[in-house]
C-alpha cells in the first residue's frame, strides 16, 4: 500500500487530492462532506473584503462530446458571495474538526498593501495552514482589477506575493492565470516575491457556446452571457504545458507545484505528479460526479504506484521532467512505423481515409477474397500516429520504432538547418 | 372457417382491448437521450460494410451521424431518399442479417450498433412532422402503371412521381401496403403505421390508386401497355405453398399469411382462433410472426414444427428468441405427414447433405389449430390471361434494368427471381427499376 502524504511547501495532507478553490469548497457543508469523503485538503473558495460580491443567475456552461456532457465546463461566478467573518468562522471550525486536512485559503482583495495587510491576521487566525492568491480569475474579478489583471502584470504579481510574505507566516501559494502568452513570466515573478508555491491554472477565458435560439452566449443571462473561465477535462493538455515549463525551468527548481486543469482521475493525475507537481487541485470533476471520486482517486493511484514499484509519491514526482523537451532537442533519426494487426481489424476503414484525404497516403484500401483489407506502405509512412488515433480497437493499430542504422541527431545538427552551429557565417546571417 | 364466427365475436367483443394490449410492440421507440447515445457508437467508417449490407444502400453512418448533430430531418431525408419505406424497414428489416451483422461493432464486440432503431427514430421524427420532404421534378406527361401497392409497387411509383411521371396503381385489394399491411405482424407495425406510410409516400402527388382492381381478364398487361408508357408489375406471391398431405384441407387448416390477414384487419375474429393447441409448419419468419401472434392472442399451447435443422432454419436468431421468449416451442427435424382433427402427425427427419429423409419413427403434436407457413409461389395466372412475359423459372424473368421480355413492360419485388423476399428488396427493385423506367421513357 503506496504511502500518498505529501508535504507540500510546508503543508502536510494524507493524499494529494485538494479541492480547488471553487464553488464546492465555498461553505462548510460542502467541505466538511469532502473532508469525510476522504479529500486531502481543501482550498476555500475566494475571500475578499466586505461587502461580499454578488453573483448572476445562471452560471455555468458547458460542452457536451462524445457522449460525455461535461468534456469542457466554465463558469461565471466570482469569489465567494458571503460575509468574510461567516467564512472565517467557518474555515476555522473546520480546521479544528480536521487538523490532519490541508486547509488552505484562497483570497482577492484589490492591489493596494493595506488591503492585503488586513486581511492575512484574519485568515492566520484560523489556523488555516497556508493561503493561495487568486491572481487568476478572468471574469468579473479581473474587470475590477483583481485577479487576472493582477495575474498578467508580473510586476503586480512579485509585489502582492512580496507583501503576503512580508505580512503573514503562513505560506503563500500563488495561484497563476494561463491567459498570459508566456506562463514563465507571471512564475518567476511570484518566485522572485518569495512565494512558497505556485499553483495552476486558473481558467482559461471562453465563451463556451452560442445558444442559436437565445443568440446570446452561454450561460444566457436574460438573454444575454459574457466570458467565462473554461475548465474541464478539455484543458488538460493546456495544463499540463504549462505545469512543465515552470517544472523544468532551471531558475526555478524546487519551487512547488499545485497542478490544476481538467484533473478528472488517478491517471490525469499520476500525469500531472510525473510532470513535477506535489498535489494536485480539482474542481469540475467533483462538480460533475461529486466528493465520492476521491475513492478512486486515492485507490487507483495507490494500486498503481504498488503496481510500479513506487512507495511514495515523490518516488514519481517529477520524473517526466527530463523527457520534456524543446522541439530542437528530439532524435531527428528516430523513426516509427504503424503496423495493423490484421487479426484485430473490424474494417470500418477509418485509418485508410484519414491517411489518404488528410495525411500521406500510406495505407492502402483493397478486397481480398471479397473482404475489405487496410495494409500500411512502409515506404510512404512517416509515423505520424494518424491511424493510430482514429483507430477505434485498441492496440490493433500500434506505433513501431523501426531501425533506421542512424545515430541520435537533433535539428541543432542538421545539415538543413542555417542556423546549426557549423553553418557557413553569409548563410545564418541572411536569415537571422 | 369463418363458420358461426359471427356468434362467438359477439362473445369475445371485450377481448378487443385485450387483444390490443397483447399485441404490444416489439421494440419500443427510442427517447432522444437513447438515440444520442446511440448514434454515438457509430465509427462513422469509410466504405462502410453496413451500407454494403442494406438491399437499398442508405448512407447509413451518414444519416446516424446527422442524428449525432441533432439535424434530423437531415437524417430522415438521407434515409428516404433511399428507401421511401425507411419507416417501415426500419420496423421489418431483419436487420440482424443486413445492416447490424455487418457493422464492425458485432466485429469488434458483438453488439452492434442498433441500426434499425435509430433510423426508426429519424424517420418516426420527419413524419412526426407531417412535412412532405419530396418534390416533384417538371411534369412529363408520362403515364405509367404499376401493378400492386406493396412496397416494390409504391417505391417504384413514387420515384416516378418524383422524376415527374403521372402514376395509377392497379391493386387487388382493398388497401394498400402490400405484406407490410396484410402479412406482417401487428407487433411489427402497431398504430396503423403501415397506412400512415402510404399515405405519407402518397403525398408527393401524382400518384393515384385503383383497389380492387387485379390484373387478370379485366385487366390484361395488353390493356395496360396500350393505355401507358410503361408498366411495372409488382404482384408478389400470390399462391401459399400446401404442404400435400392428407386432411390438408381441413376446417382448422389454415395459411400463417391469411391468420396474420385477419388479425391485421380483423383482430376480435383472429382472437377467436387463438386457443386450444396450435401448431404452425414452417422455418421462415412467417411461421415466427403467427406463432408468436397465436400465442400472444391465448392460445394454450404453440409449437413451431420445422422439418430441418437449427442450422437451416429460415427465421433469424433474433426471431426465433422472440417467439420462444413468448412462449412458443420450436421443434425440430419434424415434417408433417398427415393433419388429423386434433393432431398434426409428423414424421422424425434427418438431414443427410442436403437432402431430408423422413424416418418411419412418427410425433403426433396435438392441434386444434394447423397455420402453414411453408412459402408462397408465384401464381402466374394474372398475366397469362394476354401475352405474358417469359416466365423465367418459377417467377417473372427481368434483365438487370428490371425489364420483361416485353419492352416497356418492366417487373419488381417478390415476383422476380432475383434477391431475398424482404421488404427492403422490394423497394430496392421498385426504386431501381422506376431509375430504368426513367430511362426507357427518355429514350
Amino acid at each position: 500500500m503506496a504511502d500518498l502524504s505529501v508535504n507540500f511547501a510546508g503543508i502536510k495532507s494524507p493524499n494529494p487530492f485538494w479541492l480547488a478553490s471553487a464553488p464546492p469548497t465555498d461553505k462548510e457543508y460542502n467541505v466538511v462532506r469532502a473532508l469525510k469523503a476522504g479529500w486531502g485538503g481543501v482550498v476555500w473558495k475566494t475571500l475578499g473584503e466586505d461587502p461580499p460580491v454578488v453573483n448572476v443567475s445562471s452560471r455555468y456552461g458547458a460542452a457536451s462530446y462524445g457522449g460525455n456532457r461535461i468534456m469542457g465546463f466554465n463558469n461565471i461566478e466570482l469569489i465567494t458571495d458571503r460575509p468574510l467573518d461567516v467564512n472565517l468562522r467557518e474555515i476555522k471550525s473546520v480546521k479544528r474538526d480536521f487538523p490532519d486536512r490541508a486547509i488552505i485559503v484562497s483570497l482577492m482583495v484589490p492591489c493596494e498593501e493595506e488591503a492585503w495587510k488586513a486581511i492575512l491576521p484574519l485568515v492566520e487566525d484560523t489556523g488555516a495552514d497556508g493561503i493561495e492568491l487568486n491572481f487568476g480569475c478572468p471574469h468579473g474579478m479581473s474587470e475590477r482589477g483583481m485577479g487576472a489583471a493582477v495575474g498578467q502584470v508580473p510586476d503586480y504579481v512579485e509585489m502582492v506575493t512580496r507583501w503576503c510574505k512580508q505580512h503573514t507566516r503562513m505560506p503563500t501559494i500563488v495561484k497563476l492565470t494561463p491567459n498570459v502568452t508566456d506562463i514563465l513570466a507571471p512564475a518567476r515573478a511570484a518566485h522572485r516575491g518569495g512565494a512558497d508555491a505556485v499553483s495552476l491554472i486558473n481558467t482559461i477565458m471562453s465563451i463556451m457556446s452560442i445558444d442559436l435560439d437565445a443568440m446570446a452566449p452561454t450561460p444566457v443571462v436574460g438573454g444575454m452571457g459574457t466570458h467565462g473561465g473554461y475548465c474541464g477535462p478539455g484543458v488538460k493538455p493546456i495544463a499540463l504545458r504549462m505545469v512543465g515549463e515552470i517544472a523544468r525551468a532551471r531558475d526555478m527548481a524546487g519551487l512547488p507545484i499545485s497542478g490544476i486543469g481538467g484533473i478528472s482521475t488517478w491517471n490525469d493525475a499520476a500525469e500531472f505528479i510525473a510532470l513535477g507537481s506535489g498535489t494536485v487541485q480539482i474542481c469540475t470533476a467533483a462538480m460533475h460526479h461529486g466528493f465520492r471520486i476521491i475513492d478512486d482517486l486515492t485507490d487507483g493511484l495507490s494500486n498503481w504506484m504498488d503496481q510500479k514499484g513506487y512507495a511514495r509519491i515523490k518516488d514519481f514526482q517529477g520524473k517526466a521532467i527530463p523527457n520534456f523537451v524543446h522541439w530542437e532537442d528530439l532524435n531527428i533519426n528516430f523513426k516509427t512505423l504503424a503496423h495493423i494487426n490484421q487479426d484485430l481489424c473490424v474494417k470500418c476503414g477509418l485509418c485508410h481515409i484519414a491517411c489518404e484525404d488528410t495525411a500521406h497516403q500510406a495505407i492502402s484500401a483493397a478486397k481480398v477474397d471479397g473482404r475489405r483489407h487496410y495494409e500500411v506502405i512502409e515506404d510512404e509512412c512517416v509515423g505520424c500516429n494518424l491511424c493510430a488515433h482514429v483507430c477505434p480497437v485498441d492496440n490493433c493499430i500500434t506505433m513501431n520504432p523501426a531501425e533506421t542504422g542512424l545515430a541520435f541527431s537533433t535539428w541543432k545538427e542538421h545539415p538543413n538547418n542555417p542556423l546549426r552551429a557549423d553553418a557557413p557565417p553569409s548563410q545564418t546571417k541572411a536569415l537571422v | 372457417m369463418s363458420e358461426g364466427l359471427g356468434e362467438q365475436v359477439l362473445g369475445v367483443s371485450a377481448r378487443a382491448a385485450e387483444v390490443a394490449i397483447k399485441l404490444g410492440e416489439m421494440t419500443a421507440p427510442l427517447s432522444r437521450d437513447e438515440a444520442r447515445v446511440e448514434a454515438d457508437r457509430c465509427y462513422f467508417c469509410y466504405d462502410a460494410p453496413c451500407v454494403d449490407a442494406c438491399p437499398t444502400g442508405i448512407d447509413i453512418p451518414g444519416f446516424i451521424g446527422k442524428i449525432r448533430t441533432g439535424n434530423l430531418r437531415g437524417s430522415a431525408v438521407t434515409i428516404l431518399e433511399s428507401n421511401i419505406f425507411g419507416g417501415s424497414c426500419a420496423r421489418v428489416c431483419p436487420t440482424e442479417i443486413l445492416c447490424e451483422e455487418a457493422c464492425v461493432r458485432e466485429a469488434q464486440e458483438g453488439k452492434p450498433v442498433t441500426i434499425g432503431s435509430l433510423q426508426r427514430f429519424a424517420t418516426d421524427h420527419l413524419m412526426a412532422t407531417g412535412e412532405q420532404p419530396f418534390a416533384r421534378a417538371p411534369l412529363t406527361g408520362k403515364r405509367v402503371a404499376v401493378v400492386g401497392a406493396g412496397p416494390a409497387g409504391l417505391a417504384c411509383a413514387h420515384r416516378l412521381a418524383t422524376l415527374g411521371h403521372d402514376v395509377l396503381v392497379y391493386e387487388a385489394r382493398p388497401k394498400p401496403g402490400g405484406l407490410n399491411e396484410y402479412g406482417i405482424a401487428a407487433y411489427k407495425v402497431v398504430d396503423d403505421f403501415a397506412q400512415r406510410e402510404v399515405a405519407f409516400i402518397l403525398g408527393i402527388g401524382g400518384i393515384a390508386i385503383e383497389y380492387g382492381t387485379p390484373l387478370g381478364p379485366d385487366l390484361t398487361l395488353d390493356k395496360l401497355r396500350q393505355e401507358f408508357d410503361a408498366v411495372f408489375v409488382a404482384i408478389g406471391l400470390a399462391d401459399p405453398n400446401a404442404l400435400g398431405v392428407p386432411g390438408e384441407g381441413a376446417a382448422h387448416v389454415m395459411d400463417a399469411l391469411g391468420f396474420i390477414e385477419l388479425l391485421r384487419q380483423n383482430p376480435v375474429e383472429a382472437a377467436v382462433l387463438a386457443k386450444g393447441h396450435v401448431v404452425v409448419i414452417g422455418g421462415g419468419n412467417t411461421a415466427i410472426d403467427a406463432a408468436t401472434q397465436v400465442k400472444l392472442l391465448g392460445a394454450e399451447t404453440v409449437t413451431l414444427a420445422y422439418r430441418r435443422g437449427p442450422e437451416q432454419i429460415g427465421a433469424t436468431k433474433v426471431e426465433q428468441d422472440w417467439a420462444q421468449t413468448h412462449g412458443v416451442g420450436i421443434r425440430h427435424f419434424l415434417a408433417p405427414v398427415a393433419v388429423e382433427a386434433h393432431a398434426v402427425i409428423c414424421a422424425k427427419t434427418t438431414v443427410s447433405g442436403a437432402k431430408l429423409v423422413l424416418t418411419e419413427e412418427r410425433v403426433s403434436l396435438p392441434a386444434d389449430l394447423v397455420l402453414k407457413a411453408v412459402g408462397q409461389s408465384f401464381l402466374p395466372e394474372p398475366l397469362t390471361a394476354g401475352t405474358a412475359p417469359d416466365l423465367g423459372g418459377k417467377r417473372i424473368g427481368v434483365g438487370d434494368d428490371y425489364q420483361t421480355s416485353l419492352p416497356g413492360v418492366f417487373a419488381g419485388g417478390d415476383c422476380v427471381s432475383a434477391g431475398e423476399d424482404l421488404t427492403v428488396q422490394a423497394v430496392a427493385h421498385g426504386r431501381d427499376a422506376a431509375m430504368a423506367i426513367d430511362r426507357f421513357l427518355k429514350a
